[in-house]
Order: structure tokens, then sequence, then C-alpha cells
């Protein structure tokens, strides 16, 4: 009998629960919705890193974190907020210029794990010169995106989650206009199919890097916009990284749609999960069910939902 | 390149090994407080104006009085980034500093405090953990050399309750009422949860509680939980960006403020200040006024900062969490003050500091002269309770500042204290430790 | 000069397959013990043995249990503190429950324990690989560290869900809880390592480390020669995650003496790689290598200012700390990618030759 009424609460309940209560449901998978497009932005930026020199940068939350911090320390100096913007992505520019002199081009044809490590160290050079040069202290950050609450047919909406949302949406329909559309964007996607050749037929490798490189910081600067403007510019920014590897492996390392749509498969089911059947087992399930979620899909296709597929020859 | 590098370590590893011996000769006539801190790292934003608050305080004392009764304070800031394993390291540097070691530590973390527990009484270093760490420790049978005065999370969450109760009209209303706690996951934010159980069991409110993981940048999933259940009254356990994220997301959800009461940590400026003007009416709890109009504060700016104001405020002067620092502090030094009563004015042991703590005796005349009254309340510790149970106050947000809005609210201590009791004999029973008999 | 293998005559298929098999590093090894067991908890004072010595001890063992796997098997994880932390729990509760039993004993099982959780999560590795598979390894990290933090029974049902090491005694002296000295705590971790990295060698020298060096180079080539992959990864998971327990329950027992689940969070699994990483992969000196760099490099860079007397804000030399530690680390990479232990091994090469390079 137990364990009828324990099957019940698992498999049948939540069930019932959603379906008895619609417009709470839609609530939480827009919700999810809304959350998962914020992990995209973030995944975004490993994905164009990844796709263009095979380079798993786990710097990536670092340069958010440093993104947003030289644009709110910009704006506490004075700066307007659209000199700030241009200064900041300068910054993230000048940073880029500065990995592929001093970094990635001592390591060429290295194995991705040392490629990884060193990412690890510019992960704490990036934080240290951070806080070093703008204070460790939360700055608000209020560049004037609406954050009013209101309701349509009894779902409750954000301004600024919806705002974030296009953004979002906007940032990914120009990206993927850039790398199909462009003279540079070609040049990325043949860099990233295969270095050699691409070097043979004079695409300019550094180039490339650099440009990719300076993409992702700006990519970085949107997400730390976004995130920061919730909770302050603060150092935690740097930790929505580990928020982001789940949607990157459910969607490949190296799609970008499979950056949003890994976003909106996570951001839904871990809402839903949580939510759910969160109270069945005390909570806070959300951070390991996006992993388990991620698993699972992977156990399907190794090598995430839109990856290139993993050939292996002896 | 190569063997000029090896070399080049060989001489760091010979250079470190010969300068370790060495250790700094200090001058007699200081009492030496160590200090953990935490200005960098996640949560810096709480740990600055802790560590700016500690430093003015002692070098106010230095510069007004000359010390304790003529015994320079010294004192030297180890860097925690609030993690627990660099605060082990931190203490083991700094415990044995000084003519006499460390007079008494205040961990600041929950985590480290939990950490040093089991060896303050090897070291005979006393733990002054201030409305942190582990609560059980107020039963001072069992822990000797730890104190949490003036009071402790479970007096706090009961607070809280006997605050709710007197705005809903009555202990009796409580009934039916539906309360949710939301509380960082970890020993720190789950400390409140069998108070509010055992006080939920006898006033007959609905409790829901609601874990959220470290760091707490997303909350969306439990606001969302919040806005479904409806809860009366929200009590929130906080820490770092979680505190920020939290206040914003419940404005965004359009929840009632008022009825949104944040515990002692999480209630400083800046947990709400990144959240605008959704903050307004936020509450917390406290121990002491947010003001900075008091006799300690003006003689802070003047002997400190040369009456600078500006420059006080850069360094977090008059915050909330500086503030708290002040109180504790002021503890620390007048328990040492305590403890030269008895054993002269020289510096003093750890061991000696403890007798202090023992016997600390804060009276309304000592505030006035400390120019403390009206900024916190007297406390009087003694051997079998090391926390005193002592009220708290209510403070609210209006957008700028924070303001008290309430009249001090005690705790339901015979609740409280058999379960604190309770507790602290199984840590007894778990760790072979004989209460002594006070 | 010193250091030159000739004259040296291996007479026996042992002598020529020993570990060490030039007596100057015999010789040096066992000075190097004898001064590690003998000399060290004589000299050394309570700060360097709490603060440096203990924990580069523990996370030595971590760092050579995630080299088997990531450095002899080829499987990179990330799941390190998530396995410690099933060490440490399970300590606790065997030693709660059997107050009598050796707390070594209690180790030892608590680390099968663990390997028996590495190997469910390591079931994954047979179809996902490379980054993917690390990844996959957080959920791992995660699952386990929410578990240890919701679920009572691991913490006998305290209020905060803290676990702190109670007093146990062997042979009469007190080895774990706050009485103990970190002098005995010290010898018994290292005792432990020292075994401990023995096997490790013995391992990867015998049959179940050439068939994950196998694996590691091509798994698909391996499977070919008669290698089962499965069985492979499996064992690599469970052997490393057995190691990993114990350092875990070392952490909790021999150094912190009491922890909640943030002391194996994220950032422990990550400092672990890096040791394995920077020490060298493949190496069980290595792991010993990165192991010192990653816990004394910090330390030293904490405490080298005051030494020399330059006195800087505390946050001001604490963000130039985190710069240069992750200088360092990308310094250390393009000097030399495989590693210290590689360094170590380039030192021992021009040592053969010197003071007569050519």
């Amino acid at each position: 009998m137990e364990f009828i009424s324990f099957l019940n609460l698992v498999f049948v309940a939540p069930f019932v629960d959603m379906v008895s209560f619609p417009i709470f449901f839609a609530e939480v998978v827009i919700a999810g919705v809304l959350t998962g497009i914020m992990y995209s932005l973030v995944a975004l930026g490993f994905v164009l890193i990844f796709k263009a020199s095979g380079v798993f940068n786990f710097a990536q939350g670092a340069m958010v974190l440093f993104a947003a911090l030289t644009l709110v320390g910009l704006m506490e100096l004075g700066v307007p907020v659209l000199a700030a913007l241009l200064g900041a992505v300068a910054v993230m520019t000048v940073l880029a210029f500065a990995v592929e002199r001093f970094m990635l081009r001592h390591l060429i044809n290295q194995d991705d794990i040392i490629l990884f490590m060193a990412t690890i160290g510019l992960t704490f050079l990036i934080q240290g010169f951070g806080e070093m040069v703008w204070g460790s202290n939360v700055k608000a950050l209020d560049i004037g995106i609406p954050s009013e609450s209101f309701e349509v047919g009894g779902i409750l909406l954000n301004e600024f989650d919806l705002f974030a949302a296009g953004s979002g949406a906007v940032l990914v329909a120009v990206l993927a206009v850039f790398f199909h559309y462009t003279r540079i964007g070609r040049a990325l996607r043949a860099v990233a199919d295969d270095h050699q050749a691409a070097m043979a037929v004079g695409i300019p490798l550094k180039t490339i890097w650099v440009t990719v490189w300076s993409v992702a910081g700006f990519v970085g600067l949107v997400a730390g916009i976004m995130w920061g403007a919730k909770s302050g510019v603060q150092f935690s920014l740097s930790l929505i990284a580990l928020k982001a590897l789940p949607v990157l492996i459910l969607g490949g390392f190296t799609s970008v749609p499979g950056a949003i749509v890994g976003g909106l498969i996570i951001g839904v089911g871990e809402k839903i999960a949580e939510i759910y059947w969160g109270p069945l087992v005390g909570g806070a399930i959300e951070n390991w069910f996006a992993y388990m979620l991620a698993l699972v899909f992977l156990l399907f296709r190794p090598q995430g939902l839109f990856g290139e597929r993993i050939i292996e020859r002896v | 390149m190569l063997r000029n590098l090896v070399l080049a370590m060989l001489g760091a590893v010979v250079g470190v090994t010969g300068v370790v011996a060495t250790t700094p000769a200090q001058a007699e006539g200081e009492q030496f407080f160590p200090m953990l801190v935490y200005r960098t790292g996640a949560y810096a934003p709480s740990g600055i104006p802790i560590a700016n608050g500690f430093r003015d305080y002692y070098t106010m004392i230095n510069n007004r009085d000359g010390g304790i009764n003529g015994v320079t304070i010294t004192f030297e800031e180890c860097e925690t980034e609030y993690n627990t394993k660099l605060g082990v390291e931190c203490y083991e540097k700094l415990k044995n500093k000084g003519p006499t070691g460390a007079s008494l530590i205040n961990p600041f973390s929950t985590g480290i405090t939990y950490q040093l527990i089991p060896k303050a009484a090897v070291d005979e270093i006393p733990i002054l953990s201030m409305g942190y760490g582990r609560t059980a420790a107020a039963d001072g049978r069992v822990f000797e050399w730890v104190f949490n005065f003036p009071t402790t999370y479970w007096s706090q969450a009961s607070a809280f309750i006997r605050y709710v109760a007197q705005q809903e009209g009555g202990v009796d209303k409580l009934k039916g009422k539906k309360i949710a706690h939301v509380y960082h996951n970890s020993a720190y934010g789950k400390e409140a949860n069998p108070t509010l159980e055992a006080l939920a069991e006898k006033y007959g409110y609905e409790l829901t509680l609601l874990a959220v993981d470290h760091p707490g940048q997303e909350q969306k999933a439990t606001w969302l939980q919040i806005r479904r259940a409806k809860p009366d009254w929200v009590f929130l356990s906080g820490w770092g960006v979680m505190n920020q994220v939290a206040v914003k997301e419940a404005a965004a959800i359009k929840y009632p403020m008022d009825h949104f009461v944040g515990n002692w940590w999480s209630g400083s400026d800046a947990d709400v200040i990144p959240a605008g003007a959704g903050a307004k009416g936020y509450k917390s709890a406290t121990f002491h006024s947010p003001k900075s109009d008091f006799g300690v504060h003006a003689d802070i700016l003047k002997h400190v900062y040369g009456g600078d104001v500006a420059k006080a405020k850069r360094n977090s002067f008059g915050e909330v969490l500086y503030n708290r620092t002040i109180v504790n502090a002021m503890f620390a030094v007048e328990a040492v003050r305590t403890a030269q009563g008895k054993y002269g004015n020289r510096p003093l042991t750890g061991a000696e500091v403890r007798w202090g703590l023992e016997n600390f005796d804060l009276t309304e005349a000592r505030l006035k002269e400390l120019g403390m009254e009206g900024f916190t309340r007297p406390v009087k510790v003694s051997c079998a309770d090391h926390e005193t149970g002592g009220p708290i106050l209510i403070q609210q947000w209006d957008g700028a500042k924070w303001n008290i809005v309430s009249d001090w609210v005690q705790p339901i201590s015979e609740v409280v204290r058999p379960m604190i009791e309770k507790a602290a004999a199984a840590y007894a029973a778990e760790n072979n430790i004989t209460p002594r008999s006070c | 000069m010193l250091y030159r293998e000739t004259g040296q005559f291996k007479i026996s298929y042992a002598a020529d397959q020993s570990v060490f098999p030039i007596a100057q590093d015999r010789w040096f090894i066992a000075a190097a013990l004898a001064f590690a067991f003998l000399v060290v908890p004589w000299i050394a004072n309570e700060y360097m043995l709490q603060a440096v010595l203990i924990p580069l001890l523990i996370f030595s063992m971590a760092a050579i249990g995630l080299n088997l796997l990531v450095g002899y098997a080829g499987q990179l994880s990330l799941g390190t503190g998530g396995f410690m932390a099933v060490g440490a729990y399970m300590t606790y509760k065997l030693t709660t429950a059997f107050p009598d039993l050796n707390i070594i004993v209690a180790f030892l099982l608590a680390g099968l324990v663990a390997a028996g959780v590495g190997l469910v999560f390591g079931i994954p590795s047979l179809r996902i690989k490379g980054f993917y598979l690390a990844v996959a390894t957080l959920a791992s990290q995660f699952f386990l560290l929410w578990l240890f933090n919701k679920v009572a029974w691991f913490y006998n049902y305290n209020s905060s869900g803290t676990i702190t090491a109670p007093p146990r005694e062997m042979f009469g002296v007190v080895v774990t809880g706050p009485t103990a000295t970190a002098e005995v705590r010290y010898t018994v971790a290292l005792s432990i390592v020292v075994v401990f990295a023995i096997i490790a060698k013995n391992l990867v020298r015998g049959r179940i480390g050439r068939s994950w060096m196998a694996v590691r180079d091509m798994d698909i080539a391996a499977e070919i020669i008669g290698i089962r992959p499965f069985q492979t990864k499996l064992m690599a998971f469970a052997i490393s995650s057995f190691y990993c327990g114990v350092a875990g329950a070392m952490l909790v027992f021999l150094w912190l003496g009491s922890a909640e689940t943030e002391a194996f969070s994220i950032n422990e699994s990550f400092n672990v790689l890096f040791m394995v990483i920077i020490g060298g992969l493949g190496s069980i000196l290595g792991s010993f290598l990165g192991a010192a760099f990653i816990v004394g490099l910090p330390i030293f860079l904490t405490n080298a200012p005051q030494w020399f007397g330059a006195a800087m804000p505390i946050d001001l030399q604490k963000h130039i700390e985190i710069m240069l530690f992750g200088s360092m680390i990308i310094f250390f990479l393009i000097v030399e990618p495989h590693g210290l232990a590689r360094l170590w091994q380039i030192t021992k090469q021009k040592l053969r030759l010197w003071p007569f390079p050519y």
C-alpha cells in the first residue's frame, strides 16, 4: 500500500497537479524558458571559442564578471551608459589580443586538456585583475532596463525577463547571420573545420582567434549585464559558468543553436523538477538535476544534441 | 632556460625555509587580536564592512585611550575568502602571535566557527561567535570555550515568530498561518529550521522550507513556489548574492515586502541596494541600531579619520554590518577589560580572556560611558548560559536607509533553551565530553 | 657525477624490473622517507604541519587517485569532490556507529564504499568521452553533495548537517579529534599516503595499469587487442574513487576536524584536477609535485610579502596573489605542458651528464 502511494506521489500526483493548475504550469514553463535563455547567453561564449579554436574556455565566467565590472566601474566614474558600453567592449577586445599574444600563441598544438588548464589560469588572472582594479564590493547595475511585473491572463510576467530574453534572441540571430553570411564568419567556420587547411588557403589564424575571443567577450558583457542587473555586479557572477555547463553539453560544444535549445531544455526541465518533484525530497535539486538531465541526453547522443558527430578511427 | 628555472626554484625553496624559522619579536604590553577577514571572493561585499569595523574600533581605542587600560591592542588581518580551509591556515598562523597569543577569535563565518570549536579547548583560545556559529554552544557547561551572546539563530527564529504573532494580533492567531523559510543550503542556513519546526508544532502554523543552493544566483523556482503557496510571512536566511537576488525576486512576484523578513545576516546595505526601489519595505532582524550618530561613532570619526566623513564613508562607516562589528569589537575589548579586573592590567592569555567572557556584565551605565546608549543592549553572561537569549529588533528599509520599526522582541526561551541543552548533550556524548557543573 | 648508473649491473629480472632501478634513486627515496618520518615531526611547527604538510599529503592522495583515472586511464573526471565526500561521511557513520572500530579500518571501508559509488558513476564513461564526460561527472559531484546535505542520516540528524571527527585512539595514541596532536596526524597521514603511493606505483606497472594506458591511448584499438573497455574503465573509476574516498576521510579526520559538504565543493574537484595536470598526467611523483604546487604556492605567496617586510592592504595582496597564481599556471604550461614531473625527469637526465654535458 505504501509502495503504491509512493508511486502515486512520484509518478501521478505531479502530473495531476500540472494539469489541474494550467496557469501556474504555464508560469513555470515561461520562467524556465526565460531562465534558459539567460543560461544560453553564458553558454554561447563557450561555444564561440570552442568552435573556432577547440579551446574549452573555462575563463568565460570570469570574462562575464570582468566585462560587467568594467561597465559598472566606468559608469561609476561618471561615463555615460553608451560610452561605458563601448569602453567595456574595447577592454574585452584588448583582453582578446592579450590572450592570443601571451597565451594561445605559445600553446598551439597542445592537448585539449592543457589548453583547458591554461584557461583556468586565465580565470584566476582575470578575476584577480578585475577585483584589483574595480574592488570587491557589490555594485548596483542600472542601465535603464524596466523591471515592472504585470499579469497577462493570470500569468505574471516581468518586463526585465522579457527584455533579457529578447536581447538574447537578437544576439543569437546576429551571431547566426555573422557566422553564415559574412566573410569573416565563413573564415571562422573554416578554421573550426580544419586549422591547417584554413591556414593553407590563406586564412590568418591569429586574426580569427582575436576576433572570436573579442566576440566571446562581447557575449560575456551582454550576459554580465543581464545577470548583473539582477544581483548586482559582484564576484558570484563568475560562478554562473557552472549553470552554463549542462546547457553546453546538452546542446553540443560546437553548435550555436544547440546552446539555445540546450538552454531552453535545461531551464524548463530544472524548474519543473524543482517545483513538482523537489518538495518530495527536500528541494534544492535544480543544480544536480540539470546535470543529470544533460547526462541522460548524452547517453543517447554522446556529442550533444547538435554537436558534430564524433568519428573514431583506429 | 630550464636550468635557470630549476635553480630559481631551488633558490626560492631555500629562501622559504630560511625565513620560516624567524618569527618577528613582539613588544611587551600588547594584547593581540587575530582577525579572520574576507575582503575578496564571493562574500566580500559583506566581509569588507566587517573587517573595517574591527579595524576602526581597535584603532579608536588605541588612539583615544592608549589601549585597554594602557595595554595596546595589536591586530593582524588574514584573508580567508570565507573559505573554511583558508580559515584553518589563518587560525594556525595567528593563534600564537603577540606576547600572550590570540586573546579571542571572531571567525565571522559559521563554517570556520564549526571548525574551530573543537580546537578552542585544546589551544585555550575562546571563540566569540556573536550571533552565528553553532547555536548549541550557548550551553556553557559543554562548550566552555565558545560564546555566542547576545543571541543566537534559534533565539532569533523564535523571536521572529513572536514578532509575527504580535503583528497578527496574538499567539492564537498563528494557527493556520503559512510561514515560509527560504534558506541558504548550508550549515548556516539550516540552523533556524529545528526551531521553526518545533514552534510550528506548538503554535500550529504551516511551515514551508525552501532551500537555495550556493551561490543562489538563480531563484526563480523558489519564488514561483512562494507565489503559488502565498505564505503570510517569509523568513530569509541568506548570505552573499543570495540576499540580493531574493529581494529582487520577491519584488518581481509582488510579494508584500513588509511581510518578508530577513535574519540579521540578510539585512545589510549591500543586500538591498542592488534591488533598487523594489526593496522598499523589506525587513530584517538585528540587535543594534542602524544609525551612526552615537558617541562611539563620533569618537571613531575623530580618532580614526580625523573628522574626514567622506573617507569614513568610503570605509563602510555607518553601514549595518559595520555597526554590528563595532558591537562585536566592543564586546571583545570589554571582555578583556573585565578579565583585567581580575588578573591586572597586562596582556592576557586566552584562558584569562575566557574568564572575562564568562563573567561579562555589560550594564546600561557602562554602555553610556562607551557612547553606545541606545545602540545596543546590556548583556550578562553566566557559566551555564553563553548566549543570554537576548531580544532582537526589526528594521525596515525605506529605500534609502534602515529604520528600526519594532520594540525589542524577546525570544521564546522556554522552547529554545531545552533544545539547546539537548543538542549540546548530544554533542558531548558524541565527542566524549563530560559537561562541567555550573 | 654523483648521479650515475655506471657500474650498477642487474643480475636478476627482479632487479631489472624494480620500481627504482637506479641505486641513487633508492637512496634518495629512502633518505626522503626517513626525513619525512623521523625528522619533520620534530622540526616542523604546528603551522607548518597543519597549514602546509597535512593538506599536502591529503591532496597528494586525492591527486594520485585522480591521476590513475585521468592520467593513466584517460577518463576526464570532475567528480573528485563528491567521491571524497563519500569517504568522509561514510567514515563518520562507521566510526560513530562502531566507536571501537580502528579508525584506519574505517577509512578503508569508507574507501570501498566510495569505490562502489565511483563504479556506478563511471558507467556513462563507456559512451561519453572527453570534455563531455568531464561535465557529465559533475552530475555525480552535485548529486552526492546534495545527498549528504539533505539526508540527515548521513550526519546523525544533528541540526546543522556538520560532521565532527570524534576522538579515536590507535595503539593508545589519540589519532583524530581535537586532542590529537598535529605530529600524530601528520605521521598517520604520511603512512597512509606512502603505502598507497607504493600500491599505485605497482598497480600502474602491472597488467591493470597497462590496460588502462591502452584504453587511454586509443580505446578502440585496445578493444581490438582484447582489452575489455567496460571493465577497464570501471576498474579505473572504482580504484580512483577508493583513493579519493580515503583522501576525503583523511581531510575531515586528520586535518579539518569538522566539515560540512561545502568542504568538498566543486572547487576541490577543480583543485585536484589542477594538481594532476600541473604535476604531470600519468605520473605518481607528479601527483605529489602538483599537490605541493597548488597547496604550497598560495601559502608562499600569502606569506612572502611579510617575510620581506613589504606591507600592503590585505585585499590588494590577495588580488596580486591570485593573479600571480594564475600567471604561474599559464607560465608552467607554456614552459612544460607535460607537468612538473617531466621537468624533474629532464633535470635527472641532465644530472646524469653533469658536469660534462658534452
